[in-house]
């Protein structure tokens, strides 16, 4: 009785409010804090209104939105990098109602570094060999006011890699002369590196290419290869666990229903593949050259039409 | 000596610190202890809890609804279908308000159907800014006078010659829906409240938990019951900002005096006749500072909201502090603090608006401002119309000046930032190092070192001191449920931090407050630069603190301390201003300094006001230490912030945020029921 009453309730109140309803048809785009992914968006919002769809782009949160790609509120992800995003990336596919559309033309290194000015300095001579940082004046250089005279590495936020970082000084055995702190947000990263300097200061961020940062000049260091099951979560031991960061990919990931209700649209989106040098220049036309970024997405388009129109077609 | 301590309370606290000092040197660190830590039993709520949210938002009564993509039925849960409808109904209205000042198709779609989709030039044009400055201007000048016309219009001019304008109608139409429906909202429940006791007392718990409840831990439920969009935005403002127009109503209806409701029915009102001709209108004053609290709230809320798809300010703000651009973001605050500047005065000047029943007046003299205004938007529609073709690049300046076109002040700013960072860097360093070392971690530890035994009799005792045996329940329920979890370390920490902050603020703003409340022309001055920084998205103080302090619990400290001492402040301000004068003039009369005065006299009977104050602040400044989160903490925000990627994070974010209500709730049981003591004992309830 309850249950159909409720059903009732529920069919009229949709009947009441579906009238008002936004257009099924529309093409929803997530678009997150930073250059490169708006003009990413904003460029798709473009090819795919040339295409006769509705855009719309939609501000999100970047591990929030793949619960709503899973339930169909946007249609796609289209920068999923593994080693910031691929734990949601992977829940939402585990729950299911969300797809693998391919990966881009590149391979993303994501890792501990540090700007180039800290090498050209002499701040810890050495670098970018890993080996380095067993001395205590490099260590001493990287120190701050609340990590207790060690060097300190600035990882992002915990649930990115959660103990990995950690249990690699240990596994160096360089664990009495750093130690890990975890910034709350990839904002705080990059205020960091204008921070450290200003003051001269020598930092040690975790950073990715392609990324902004590229520009200004930013080293990897060089730690022992990675292979499969070498950390310790993974089956690794102390010994191996020092091991560096795998190559990683970047995602695209979309609704179930994306090339059911847009077949045109999700082939494009699964041919779209960027490299390296054109997601730089997608964030450098906004960073550098103070475009909006609609704007951007234009300007590219119109640099790229060739390889556009192959995709689309 | 019993008797001494059973009459002073300050012996009493001397005890209980004393009993809570034995505790602490003398239980030893052992983690299997009860007396040291104790068990985490209720481990497995957050895991219930995000099975309860799974089964509503996927499992519970799902409806059978054909899918014409899949074309098959498809169950979806009834629950969702609900709230799904109420986001559709709040979109439409967010989006037609939002087309009134941009232009758009989608309006004129949907009322129309289909069927008119295919004509191209078929859409709403939008109102020239020109016209709206205009339209602000003779609206500000019919409410109030040239004052409030020039305020009104001087800010939106701002807006859009800064290039802000298309991002700050997106936010003014989401503030134009979620204020009235707050408002309404919060007028009925209030009703509902004031007229049955049990409603009230049922709700007072869940609004100080929708109040302090950190925003972050229940974004995840929200974007999956009303789906990412303007209109989930709106629905995350909503639950935050009607609390206090809730609270506002009730207090003002409560303090109608039985003669007022008396001669209402003496004049024979029903019931509803009472409650809008009586009732309200008499608790007019207390409910319009409840409109002015949701428009601030609702302004608050502006960068949350686009974390979870609100389109507008908060989302620009958001990409600015990502690229590091502080001058940018700050004239981005600005603006929000405009929109809210503006929606105050008018809301407030319109409600002081007194109807003149014995004008006698034609049709043209009742609607000139109506008039004036559409004269306007014609007149300055044409313009735009023509002044596109003068304006070549696409760019018509008086139709809409396109985001990052118009002046910009950012360069000023940031040099600003720099040239602070250059002359004080190194005081500052000094300083920062000296408070971790020697303050901050120096407390952490001692938080950290504190058996639970002993928080407990501390707390427990302060509430059996206060408010006696029901208190001293209330809080030890509270603080036994986070004790029982596994992250009762996590809450030692944010309760370190909000402690630190919560003092330096207390202390800054009772200072601040009490020199400023000395005359008229600096109160007001204090209450606009409080009314400022609330509503200036506190998202911005969390980069130039990093540049600043670096990534340390400094910067956390230093951006709660900003936050937080408003409203500290505020209450300072406006309980020493609420003394009546005639008692200055008797105790100037008998002699006393002015610092007399003001320490035995003002103080004293500001004090139930100012610990309202200070209950706020220890609202506000937990709620910074949980946004700490984002520059990098190791407490209870750093897992609600991490949740939002977590496989099952709901739950524990969810869980996690009841905990910091908690902890709010618990403070706010201890001064508040000290505040109404001392308000009975001063005569002043």
């Amino acid at each position: 009785m309850l249950k159909n009453l409720l059903k009732a309730a529920a069919i009229l109140s949709v009947l009441i409010f579906s009238t008002t309803s936004k257009a099924a048809d529309t093409i929803r785009i997530p678009v997150l804090n930073w250059s490169s992914q708006i003009v990413m968006a904003n460029v798709m919002a473009q090819v795919f209104e040339e295409m006769g769809h509705s855009v719309e782009l939609v501000p999100a949160e970047s591990a929030s939105r793949y619960e709503a790609v899973r339930i169909g509120d946007l249609h796609v992800a289209h920068e999923t990098w593994e080693s910031t995003m691929a734990l949601p990336f992977y829940e939402a596919m585990d729950k299911g109602g969300l797809i693998d559309a391919g990966s881009h033309n590149l391979i993303t290194f994501e890792e501990m570094g540090v700007p180039n000015w800290v090498i050209d300095e002499g701040l810890c001579p050495g670098l970018p060999n890993w080996e380095a940082l067993k001395s205590p004046e490099c260590a001493a250089n990287f120190a701050t006011a609340d990590s207790d005279g060690k060097g300190r590495w600035l990882e992002g936020p915990y649930e990115w890699h959660t103990e990995v970082m950690p249990n690699r000084l240990k596994g160096l055995g360089i664990d009495d002369l750093w130690t890990v702190k975890f910034a709350g947000s990839a904002d705080a990263l990059w205020a960091e590196l204008k921070a450290a300097k200003a003051e001269g200061r020598g930092t040690v961020i975790f950073n990715w290419s392609p990324n902004f940062t590229d520009a200004a000049g930013f080293t990897f260091i060089d730690f022992p290869p990675y292979f499969e099951g070498c950390r310790l979560e993974n089956g690794g031991t102390l010994e191996t666990t020092g091991c560096g960061s795998p190559k990683g990919w970047l995602k695209k990931a979309a609704h179930i229903k994306f090339p059911i209700t847009h077949p045109d649209a999700y082939k494009f989106y699964t041919k779209m593949s960027f490299t390296a040098p054109q997601i730089g220049l997608m964030a450098d036309l906004v960073d550098s050259q103070g475009m909006d970024h609609a704007a951007a997405a234009s300007e590219f388009i119109a640099q790229h039409r060739d390889l556009i129109d192959l995709w689309k077609n | 000596m019993l008797e001494r301590i059973k009459n002073s309370r300050a012996n009493q606290f001397s005890l209980l610190f004393f009993v809570f000092l034995i505790l602490y040197f003398f239980v030893p660190e052992d983690e299997n202890s009860l007396l040291w830590r104790l068990p985490p039993l209720l481990q497995g709520i957050p895991l219930m809890i995000n099975n309860f949210l799974d089964n509503l938002m996927f499992n519970w009564f799902t409806i059978p609804i054909w899918d014409p993509d899949w074309q098959m039925y498809e169950d979806k849960p009834l629950f969702r279908l609900i709230t799904r409808s109420i986001s559709n109904f709040l979109l439409f209205l967010i989006i037609f308000i939002r087309e009134i000042f941009l232009g758009g198709l989608q309006t004129i779609g949907s009322l129309t159907g289909d069927s008119l989709k295919s004509i191209k030039w078929l859409y709403l044009p939008a109102l020239p800014w020109t016209a709206v400055v205009i339209g602000l201007f003779i609206l500000g000048y019919k409410l109030k006078g040239l004052g409030l016309a020039l305020i009104a219009s001087i800010g939106f001019f701002y807006v859009s010659i800064f290039g802000q304008w298309e991002p700050t109608m997106e936010t003014l139409s989401l503030v134009l829906v979620t204020a009235p429906i707050c408002f309404i909202l919060g007028l009925s429940f209030g009703i509902l409240g004031y007229l049955n006791k049990k409603i009230e007392a049922t709700m007072q718990p869940i609004l100080n938990v929708a109040q302090t409840m950190p925003h972050f831990s229940y974004l995840v439920p929200i974007l999956v019951l009303f789906g990412i969009g303007d209109h989930a935005g709106a629905v995350a403002t909503i639950i935050f900002a009607t609390p206090p127009m809730i609270r506002l109503t009730i207090l003002g209806l409560k303090k109608i005096s039985p003669e007022v409701v008396e001669s209402g029915l003496m004049s024979g009102c029903n019931k509803l006749q009472l409650l809008f001709r009586v009732l309200i209108p008499t608790a007019r004053r207390d409910i319009l500072i409840g409109v002015n609290q949701v428009i601030m709230q609702c302004l608050a809320m502006t960068t949350i909201a686009a974390f979870i798809g609100a389109k507008g300010l908060g989302f620009n703000l958001k990409v600015a502090l990502n690229g590091l651009k502080i001058g940018k973001a700050a004239e981005i605050g600005i603006c929000v603090v405009i929109i809210a500047v503006v929606l105050d005065k008018l809301s407030l000047a319109w409600a002081n608006k007194q109807k003149d029943y014995f004008a006698n007046l034609n049709f043209y003299e009742r609607n000139k401002a109506l008039i004036y205004f559409l004269c306007s938007t014609i007149l300055f529609g044409i313009i735009a119309y023509f002044s596109a073709f003068y304006f070549d690049k696409g760019f018509n300046y008086l139709y809409l000046i396109p985001f990052n076109k118009g002046l910009t002040i950012a360069p000023i700013l940031d040099s600003g930032i720099d040239w602070i960072w250059e002359t004080f860097f190194y005081y500052l360093n000094t300083f920062n190092k000296f408070l971790i070392t020697y303050v901050l971690f120096v407390m952490r530890d001692a938080y950290l070192g504190m058996p639970v035994i002993s928080t407990f009799v501390l707390v427990m005792g302060a509430g059996y001191i206060i408010g006696g045996i029901r208190s001293c329940l209330i809080v030890g329920g509270l603080i036994l449920f986070i004790a029982l979890s596994e992250y009762w370390n996590r809450a030692l920490i944010t309760a370190y931090m909000a402690t630190f902050a919560v003092g330096i603020s207390a202390i800054l703003g009772i200072v601040v407050g009490s020199i400023c409340a000395r005359n008229e022309f600096s109160t007001k001055f204090i209450l606009g630069v409080c009314d400022f920084f609330q509503t200036f998205p506190s998202f911005i103080y969390l980069i130039p603190v990093i540049l600043l302090f670096g990534i340390t619990d400094t910067s956390v400290m230093i951006a709660a301390i900003a936050y937080a001492t408003v409203p500290a402040t505020r209450y300072t301000v406006e309980g020493l201003r609420s003394v009546p004068s005639a008692l200055h003039d008797s105790a100037s009369m008998s002699g006393v300094s002015n610092l007399q005065r003001l320490i035995s006299i003002e103080l004293p009977l500001a004090f139930p006001h100012i610990m309202l104050g200070i209950n706020q602040t220890v609202i506000f400044a937990l709620f910074m230490v949980i946004l700490g989160a984002l520059i990098g903490t190791e407490d209870l925000g750093q897992i609600i912030m991490g949740c939002l990627s977590r496989p099952n994070g709901a739950g524990i974010g969810l869980t996690l945020g009841i905990f910091v209500s908690f902890i709010c709730l618990a403070v706010d049981n201890l001064i508040r029921t000290w505040a109404d003591e001392r308000k009975k004992l001063l005569g002043l309830d």
